[in-house]
């Protein structure tokens, strides 16, 4: 049995049908991880991608029914190198196989995983197609099929991946906020991180306006994760724009940092081959301190380096720098109650690392109630000096210079 | 945070001798500090007794102590270089362990020395059992995480002991507090158990301390590497998992990297709890390593234990990855933050990430049980293996049959010729974890075994299991040469033999289809980043894949074949030689390429040569290596001279495949190897030899033995490290050896010299000038392998007359052998005869001795005269003296004494006594003006301190006891009280020696309770035993009572000399350290008066 993998630059790499056999396009992507690949496939940010996998052996610990992190697998295709043969872990239930075919995504186990990665390193990423089965055809037809393909530039995804009907994830123990989210493409696991610190959940679609977010009265606002180009979400910015008007502390994360960015009026702009792992460094420009974080885009937000600039909601600074290449990975508005990240501290998969931003959120939400509450008076910046937040726009500047 | 400023001078600890549970490893590490702080301008001390490796070098570092690592001696150093810093995370447990001593006496704070990259909280809190469970508990509930301890007791005394078993129920888990290597570590099933190895446990702790714990015997067990600075940013730079459950030491257990068995939430607690752990501990900067059992039915993650310093797995992780922990390690010692540091090998990211792996890599250990008759070969916590291999591959099968055939040994790699065995008794043999379990799995796979059989069987995870029959899967596919069964066979890692084997071909045969099908491997590159990012640093392995990424280029390429897994005879002396060479190719221009497979060397770091390919040193592997890089490049020379008999082994197949093999040719080495060819050329050159005969029966070795008279020295053909010899002083005897000889090769009888000098000389040839490198002088007398006896250079008993005979002996076999470059030559002199016993024309293990007793580079000298340089330019480079050699060193030159390093300890139950197989696993240097000092020293640091006061027990052979009588007078007036047994004790008091008779073993107690000397030895009444041994061995009788005391003597540590030539220079050791004048010299200091 054959598999074939046609890049659109006419490059093809030759395997055998791993889950569904039948043909999928999509934007050609690898994933450095060498765990979690249940969480990757189930992450709808890699929705319309083809994932490749670096890590040779995939499916060693089967799938069990705890990790996904949506209802479905969201990858359009997946590629590996050794699919595993058996699944051995005390809590797998079935098979990665097994559970690709029947999720009817289709894939390709191939030898040339590495030659894949160095092809799309330097040459970007790119639209793909795998073919098996009835699918395949000369290659020139097939080639061509990929290109007739849609790409990711332009591509406004975020709708088809969102919730259709809004639900709430209860907090865990007493409750302590509200929290609107607006699921761009959101994983399981950031309303549980949020939940386990006391906040309700309120997950809304993509196409929640401000009035919709605003109704709940919620203590925050978080706007998710998603697959697509950021470029395309005016609904989302302008939902963020009525949000930020008011005030609400706000976070989001990957896509929601890309909205941020451009309810800030800053540009986003496609990276040559994007980020995908769970490995990357990122420093947190504040303390100096490096975060190995889990990462998933291939879209990031352009904005000065060099310290604050002006935005129509006050100053903003980026928060966040990838040290392997510069590359924005927080913003933070310096006068009003915002920040954001391009990565994902909810990890799942990957490391804990940026976990705090979690708690930096809730502190933001319990400053907000304070100062709402009049107990505390006006807001003293000297007197919030511990932890990692309570920054003063003074200090920001100091720091940033 | 930038570099520190407030520092100059930084003293760094080696590890010492290459022992079981610590070996080169450390020089690896070492070697890598060294070259960092001084690259950041520090003025570098180093200490290590250890002469053999690359850090000792005079090179790496400002002042080079080669002497012992013990406290005072380490303080003297300190006395005199006053360094700014101790840096004591990179020399193991030894080093470790000497910063302790040298805090806890206050000699750091009298002298102001600031102990960087570790604190003592953090030792003491890693190390102390108890208070790192506390950790544990602590951050498990703090951070609500997955993690906890096992259940424990900690004891002091064997009462406690048997009331914890109690509580915790059999079996127990016995560790001992403070050791390396798990020594002393162990299962106890019932109470007799916990008796023997808490006793011996409680022994070895130096805070006489062991733990007893709940058993996890089967559970997964897991390692991370962890690095932190001082900023507290901390990245796990690899994880490890063992593919032999727990109960196996990891040291000798089969690894695997990255872990494959876990999910990413398994991996993110276990991650999230060696990060908290570490911080609750407080190790500041460096690396560090912690080890965790899951538990595979429930996943309870029990925390084993952490080290707060680089470690033989830091080795290892550092070569799977890609990422120099060591190197780093020493960065962040001195103050840089992993975000400043750089990553080597893509240049443009920093060393603050964790490295993703897109390909296995495999560890499989290396064991000895040969060398050591009577050794437990079941493999338990106290680790036993003597050295490793590693292997990469782009996934588990290839990475592991690349791993099995870099062993080198035939039995190693999977088979499918013959019949496989009975499946009962193969699936008992898989239940008990021994040397080479992995292809007795693979056996049974064979004979029918299921999967739920051999899990049942061993506990290993189902996973690999499946990987086994995957394996066996495809060698039933092979069914021809052509075509696709050929191309997945090499995709998983079956090497072109396995496949001939199959097929019933040879392998020339499989190998010239394969190439006709255009089936060559491809070299892919360890990049840290899973090709992520572009990689810089050349560091290769060969996979069935894709791309090659071998780069082109036009310089002169050198390939230097590598020596392969430590081994007993074949260990870290020949790495140095390989990396001497090539560090001195590539300052002379060429291209310089390492092949090599042992993760725990010098030679396989990624910038020792131009190029390292981490490969098997098969014929396979290496003609692989040759065609990529000369599709690449010019390869003027493969170097194979270097890496002791494994390169050498495959000389004259090379050189068949049209390899240009470069120095003494291959003929030439045959000539030397072959014992008739060998008699030829000193016939011809009318220098004698013992006489000598060969044999393939027992009928003709008796007609041998007769015609050249007992004493014989037997020996099988074709070996290294003497395997397999035997003296041998009667028929039965000789006998009995035949029996059990292999009769692939025939065996070699020679007269064996009684009482003459062994004599080893390193030489180097050109073909017309001989430069005698150094003449070393055995301590012990002929009998002894050259490789376990103690030696003195310049020699100490000969004159100037002999070193002539010496030198022209030696040029006369270099000339008649054809050498290029090295040539070792070993002889016996007796009764003013000058005999030759063999030459070897290569590196051999004295080279680096030589060279840092002379001051003279002697590997990079034969380097260059390989690729054809004369002797005479290299004076007049200056590489070597304008004149003079090894053979003219002044009167009042240094004397280095060499001293071998024994595992016996980690062996109970094997005889002590030295013979002519070699068994030591390491050496030490002793450097000094005069011998009793500088033996003095290498005994301190091979074995502890000679005693300088107690008790002495002799108890010698009658052949011995004329020759002791003088040196245990010696002891009697430096103050000892002498023990001796009956007939010694006669022959002592009958000359003045007032000695105590005690009762010997065979005795037993007397009427009066009076205990053996093995009871008193026990009790630590012995403070130095002087026992030489007679009679057979396996007899009752004195033989047996000689084995008992020497076993006592290493299980309780205490001096023991079993030569009257030990005894001669122990006493005069002992009377150089009690008049108190044991000074301490750099090599640079010798060095300068040398030249002077």
């Amino acid at each position: 049995m054959t598999a074939l993998l046609v890049l659109e630059d006419g490059r093809v790499f030759a395997g055998t049908p791993y889950g569904a056999v039948g043909e999928t396009f999509g934007e050609m992507v690898f994933n450095t991880g060498m765990t979690g690949y249940q969480e990757t496939l189930t992450d709808p940010s890699y929705h319309r991608q083809i994932v490749a996998m670096t890590a040779p052996h995939i499916g060693n610990t089967g799938v069990n029914e705890d990790d996904p992190e949506s209802g479905k697998v969201w990858v359009a295709g997946y590629v590996v190198r050794e699919p595993s043969r058996i699944p051995s872990n005390w809590r797998s239930t079935r098979t990665l196989d097994d559970y690709l075919r029947d999720q009817g995504v289709v894939g390709i186990a191939m030898r040339g995983t590495r030659a894949l990665t160095r092809h799309l390193r330097e040459r970007g990423a790119m639209r793909a197609g795998v073919f098996s089965g009835p699918s395949l055809a000369p290659v020139a037809e097939l080639v061509e099929r990929v290109r007739l393909s849609p790409g990711m530039e332009g591509a406004d995804l975020a709708k088809e991946v969102s919730t259709a009907e809004p639900y709430v994830v209860e907090a865990r123990g007493t409750r302590r906020f509200k929290v609107a989210a607006v699921d761009l493409g959101i994983k399981a696991m950031t309303p549980q991180r949020m939940a386990e610190r006391g906040c309700e959940v309120h997950v809304l679609p993509a196409s929640a306006t401000a009035a919709d977010i605003l109704a709940l009265e919620p203590d925050g606002v978080f706007f998710s994760n998603g697959p697509g180009d950021p470029a395309t979400a005016d609904y989302a910015v302008e939902a963020l724009r009525g949000v930020l008007g008011e005030g609400v502390p706000f976070f989001g994360i990957c896509f929601g940092n890309q909205i941020l960015g451009r309810a800030l009026d800053l540009g986003t702009y496609k990276l040559r081959y994007g980020h995908r792992g769970v490995n990357q460094p990122v420093q947190d420009r504040r303390t100096g301190k490096v975060e190995i974080s889990a990462h998933n885009h291939g879209f990031a937000v352009r904005a000065p380096l060099d310290g604050p600039f002006a935005t129509p909601y006050g100053r903003a600074e980026v928060s966040h720098v990838n040290l392997n290449d510069e590359c924005v990975e927080g913003l933070r508005l310096l006068d009003r109650p915002a920040f954001s990240v391009q990565y994902h501290p909810e990890a799942a998969a990957g490391p804990h690392d940026a976990a705090y931003l979690f708690d930096e959120f809730c502190e933001l939400m319990e400053r907000r109630r304070e100062r709402a509450s009049g107990a505390q008076g006006v807001l003293d910046p000297a007197s919030e000096r511990s932890g990692a937040t309570g920054n003063t726009a003074d200090e920001m500047g100091a720091q940033g210079a | 945070m930038p570099k520190r400023t407030d520092i100059r001078s930084i003293m760094v600890i080696g590890s010492g001798p290459i022992v079981i549970g610590q070996a080169c490893e450390f020089d690896y590490s070492g070697t890598q500090a060294c070259r960092v702080l001084r690259a950041e301008g520090f003025r570098v001390i180093l200490v290590n007794s250890n002469p053999a490796t690359i850090m000792t070098d005079p090179e790496f570092a400002d002042a080079t102590y080669v002497e012992p690592i013990t406290p005072d001696i380490v303080e003297k150093i300190i006395a005199k270089e006053r360094p700014d810093a101790l840096l004591p995370t990179l020399g193991g447990q030894t080093a470790l362990n000497t910063a302790v001593a040298l805090h806890e006496a206050g000699v750091l704070e009298k002298y102001g020395v600031e102990l960087i990259g570790a604190n003592f909280d953090a030792i003491q809190a890693g190390e102390n059992r108890e208070r790192f469970k506390e950790i544990v508990a602590k951050v498990a509930a703090e951070q609500r995480l997955n993690a906890e301890s096992a259940r424990s007791v900690v004891c002091h005394t064997m009462d406690e002991c048997l009331r914890g078993a109690e509580e915790l129920g059999y079996p127990v888990v016995v560790r001992p507090s403070f050791t390396m290597g798990g020594v002393g570590s162990g299962f106890a099933h019932d109470e007799s158990d916990l008796r023997r190895i808490a006793g011996a446990g409680l022994d070895a702790s130096p805070t006489t301390e062991v733990l007893l714990e709940e058993s996890i015997l089967g559970w997964k067990e897991y390692e991370l590497e962890v690095m932190r600075d001082r900023n507290d940013n901390v990245v796990i730079v690899c994880s490890i998992e063992n593919i032999d459950p727990m109960g196996v030491h990891t040291g000798d257990s089969v690894t695997v990297a990255p872990a494959l068995t876990l999910t990413d939430r398994e991996y993110q607690n276990m991650r999230d709890v060696a990060i908290a752990v570490i911080r609750e501990v407080g190790v500041d900067t460096g690396g560090c390593n912690i080890q965790f059992a899951v538990d595979p039915d429930t996943g309870r993650m029990i925390v084993i234990e952490m080290n707060p310093r680089v470690s033989r797995s830091s080795a290892l992780a550092s070569k799977a990855t890609g990422f120099p922990i060591a190197k780093i390690a020493a960065k962040l010692a001195i103050g840089y933050t992993l975000d400043e540091v750089p990553n080597d090998i893509t240049k443009e990211t920093p060393a603050s990430f964790e490295p993703s792996l897109d390909y296995i890599v495999v560890k499989v250990p290396r064991f000895a049980f040969e060398k050591f008759a009577g050794a437990d070969q079941t493999l338990t916590t106290h680790m036993k293996s003597v050295g490793e291999v590693m292997a990469i591959g782009r996934s588990f099968p290839e990475a592991l049959q690349k791993a099995l055939r870099s062993m080198e040994k035939k039995e190693s790699s999977f088979t499918w010729a013959g019949e496989p065995g009975d499946l009962s008794e193969l699936l008992s043999a898989c239940r008990t974890p021994h040397d080479g379990r992995l292809r007795t799995m693979q056996q049974a796979i064979r004979a029918g075994a299921s999967p739920e059989q051999l899990f049942e069987a061993t506990r290993i995870d189902p996973w690999f299991v499946d990987q086994l029959y995957a394996i066996d899967e495809v060698a039933r596919s092979i069914d021809g040469l052509d075509g696709e069964s050929l191309a997945t066979a090499k995709r998983h890692g079956f090497s072109d033999a396995q496949i001939a084997e199959i097929l019933g071909a040879e392998e020339g045969a499989v190998r010239a289809s394969r190439h006709a099908l255009g089936l060559r491997p491809v070299y892919n590159t360890v990049d840290t980043c899973a090709a992520e990012f572009a990689a810089r640093t050349p560091y290769l392995y060969s996979t069935y894949d894709e791309e090659t990424e071998v780069p082109y280029g036009d310089r002169p390429k050198v390939i230097i074949l590598g020596s392969g897994p430590n081994r007993i005879g074949q260990g870290i002396e020949f790495d140095y030689a390989c990396v001497h060479a090539s560090f001195e190719l590539a300052r002379a221009g060429y291209e310089t390429v390492m092949v090599n497979c042992n993760p725990e060397t010098v030679s396989t770091d990624y910038d020792t040569s131009d190029r390292l390919y981490f490969e098997p040193l098969t014929l396979e592997d290496v003609l692989e290596v040759v065609h990529a890089e000369q599709e690449t490049g010019p390869v003027v020379g493969v170097i194979v001279q270097l890496g002791g008999q494994t390169p050498l082994g495959l000389a004259q197949a090379l050189k068949d495949a049209g390899v240009p093999v470069v120095g003494t040719s291959p003929e030439s080495i045959h000539l030397a190897e072959e014992r008739g060819a060998f008699g030829q050329v000193l016939a011809e050159a009318g220098l004698p030899a013992p006489k000598f005969g060969t044999a393939r029966t027992v009928a003709e070795a008796q007609a041998v033995a007769a015609e050249i008279g007992y004493p014989v020295l037997v020996r099988p053909s074709y070996v290294l490290g003497g395997a397999g010899m035997a003296i041998v002083y009667d028929d039965d005897t000789l006998r009995t050896y035949m029996s059990k000889a292999s009769t692939d090769h025939p065996v070699l009888i020679d007269r064996f010299l009684d009482d003459a000098i062994e004599i080893d000389v390193d030489a180097l040839f050109d073909g017309e000038e001989l430069y005698l490198g150094g003449v070393m002088e055995h301590i012990e007398e002929a009998g002894i392998h050259s490789g376990d006896s103690a030696c003195a250079l310049p020699p100490i008993t000969l004159g100037g007359f002999d070193i002539k005979r010496i030198r022209a002996a030696t040029e006369a076999i270099a000339r008649g052998v054809g050498v290029r470059g090295l040539l070792n030559v070993q002889y016996a002199m007796a009764a003013g005869v000058l005999y030759v016993l063999e030459a070897n024309p290569r590196a051999s293990r004295t080279v680096p001795f030589v060279s840092k007793a002379t001051a003279v580079p002697l590997a990079k000298a034969a380097a260059r005269v390989m690729l054809g340089a004369t002797i005479a330019e290299l004076r007049a480079e200056g590489m070597l003296p304008a004149t003079g050699d090894g053979g003219t060193l002044p009167l009042d030159a240094p004397i280095a004494v060499k001293e071998a390093v024994l595992p016996f300890n980690r062996f109970r139950g094997v005889d002590t006594v030295l013979g002519p197989e070699m068994r030591s696993t390491g050496e030490v240097m002793g450097i000094d003006e005069f011998f009793g000092t500088a033996f003095a020293k290498s005994q301190a640091a091979a074995y502890g301190p000679l005693p300088t006061k107690g008790r002495a027990f002799v108890s010698v052979a009658n052949k011995d006891k004329r020759a002791v009588i003088f040196p245990v007078k010696a002891l009697a007036d430096l103050g000892f009280e002498i023990l001796a047994t009956e007939g010694t004790a006669e022959v002592l008091r009958r000359n003045g020696v007032r000695a105590k008779i005690v009762r010997k073993q065979s005795d037993g107690t007397g009427p009066d309770g009076e205990p053996t000397i093995v009871r008193r030895i026990h009790d630590g009444e012995v403070d130095l035993i002087v026992n030489t041994p007679f009679g057979s061995p396996g007899q009752s009788g004195p033989r047996l009572d000689g084995y008992e005391i020497r076993t006592a003597a290493v299980l309780r540590g205490i001096a023991c000399v079993t030569t009257v030539q030990g005894l001669a220079a122990a006493v005069q050791g002992i009377q150089h350290i009690v008049r108190g004048d044991v000074g301490v010299r750099s090599l640079q200091e010798h060095a300068r008066r040398l030249k002077e």
